[in-house]
């Protein structure tokens, strides 16, 4: 087989700006997580059914592991490093750990970047929306009542005002 | 593609990236048209919706064109997979993947939708009930893309109903069933198509089923010779998610269920298609 040539890929992710040659066969999940060292974005099973590493692709979420680097070419990537730190975790991380929303933890960062979206676009006033749209992300822990209490709170205080789309919003680098 | 005969086209990717990763294909080279944004839309045009191959499932799941058009499209879209994946996958992408339990080919059979693909030859039209050659298979040329599905408008008195059954909420259906009905002055079936997924090697159309009720009153009774009558048509796989009969089973109960909601809501006839 002859030598693949490298693409040149240019990629804004969590605010900054990433350029460079990489293989054109290789993941969005594995470029974040190998080239980056992002790691918070974990990968399951690695064909689109866990949920595990699902990223936002300018604002929808989106499974890195079946997305090629070179197609987020030009294109906004942001990660689970996005929301909180650890010291200052965002309101829904805050909200997963109040309701234990998790266990193990490996679930997480996709739970948490799909909820992301769900807050910023969907109206959230039943657990079956809820529900459904937390369905293509796995937790085999099977915490699955402390997610979904963890987003409708968050949905609620965001109806409130409690809380601003702003403060669940993906955060660029250096703004926390 | 021309080029190169192991040339594969990806759109969202959502059915043909897990292929790659699990190297089930391997092509040599892989042409993106994921960024062809004119290949983005939904038009009305006439009597009829014409949906772009590169149009998202969100997309088309939130449109009004579509609600108001072709209802039952709106609610057979909100079966197809998970939001992430709609985020990213293509109506073109599942139709020319061709997946006998993916919503689109079914649709595309029940609504007799025209397919539009294009190559350096040229364009040509494929109709739907044409298109599916097998599991995993279509009409399309090695060389060509499909570019545009054009499905007539519903009338106003037609009656539909879809119902899928899945193991979770956007999985693949282990069996789905979709009526579109219409009703005569004398209260019977005047015009009736019907097509089911997940129960043969590609989505079909349910002729000999259609034959059997068109001109007929509906009744409970009618619809159950029309389930019973599954068993000569239908030769579904048995795997690790269904038995063949179970499969079958589902299949009747939904063509029941799918008649008695088309028929309820079908009123008399003034002008099908």
């Amino acid at each position: 087989m002859s030598e693949i040539e490298k693409v040149t890929l240019w990629v804004v992710v969590n605010g900054v700006v990433h350029e460079g040659k990489v293989d054109p066969r290789l993941l969005l999940s594995d470029y974040l997580r190998i080239h980056l060292g992002l790691t918070g974005t974990h990968v399951g099973c690695e064909h689109g059914v866990c949920g595990s590493c699902t990223v936002l692709v300018d604002g929808a979420s989106t499974r890195s592991c079946l997305m090629l680097a070179i197609q987020a070419n030009g294109l906004e990537i942001s990660t689970v490093e996005s929301l909180g730190s650890p010291e200052k975790l965002n309101p829904l991380q805050k909200a997963f750990n109040e309701h234990h929303g998790l266990q193990c933890g490996f679930c997480t960062p996709g739970m948490l970047m799909t909820a992301t979206e769900m807050l910023q676009k969907y109206p959230l006033k039943t657990d079956e929306e809820i529900r459904e749209l937390l369905s293509g992300n796995l937790c085999r822990c099977t915490g699955y009542q402390g997610i979904v209490d963890a987003v409708r709170e968050c949905a609620h205080k965001r109806d409130t005002g409690e809380i601003s789309i702003q403060d669940i919003s993906p955060r660029i680098e250096g703004s926390l | 593609m021309q080029s190169n005969e192991n040339a594969k086209v990806i759109a969202g990717g959502q059915s043909l990236m897990p292929m790659l990763n699990f190297r089930v294909v391997q092509p040599a080279l892989l042409v993106d048209i994921g960024k062809l944004v004119e290949l983005d839309y939904i038009k009305e045009v006439n009597d009829r919706i014409v949906i772009g191959a590169l149009t998202r499932h969100t997309t088309v799941g939130s449109s009004q064109l579509i609600k108001d058009y072709i209802p039952v499209m709106h609610e057979a879209l909100k079966y197809v997979a998970h939001l992430a994946i709609r985020n990213k996958g293509t109506i073109g992408g599942s139709l020319s993947h061709a997946d006998p339990a993916a919503e689109y080919p079914m649709l595309s059979l029940l609504l007799d939708a025209e397919i539009y693909c294009e190559s350096t030859k040229g364009e040509r039209v494929i109709p739907a009930s044409n298109f599916f050659a097998g599991s995993l298979s279509t009409a399309l040329d090695d060389d060509e893309i499909l570019t545009k599905i054009s499905f007539p408008k519903l009338a106003q008195c037609t009656g539909w109903a879809f119902e899928e059954f899945a193991q979770r909420n956007g999985d693949f259906a282990l069996a789905a069933v979709g009526v579109l009905l219409s009703k005569n002055s004398e209260n019977k079936i005047q015009k009736v198509k019907l097509a089911a997924m997940g129960v043969g090697e590609t989505a079909l159309r349910l002729n000999e089923i259609e034959q059997l009720l068109i001109s007929k009153p509906y009744s409970d009774d009618l619809c159950e010779a029309a389930a019973h009558s599954l068993s000569s048509i239908l030769t579904p796989n048995t795997d690790l998610h269904a038995s063949a009969n179970y499969r079958l089973h589902l299949t009747g109960e939904l063509l029941k269920k799918t008649l008695k909601l088309a028929w309820n809501m079908a009123s008399v006839e003034t002008s099908y298609e």
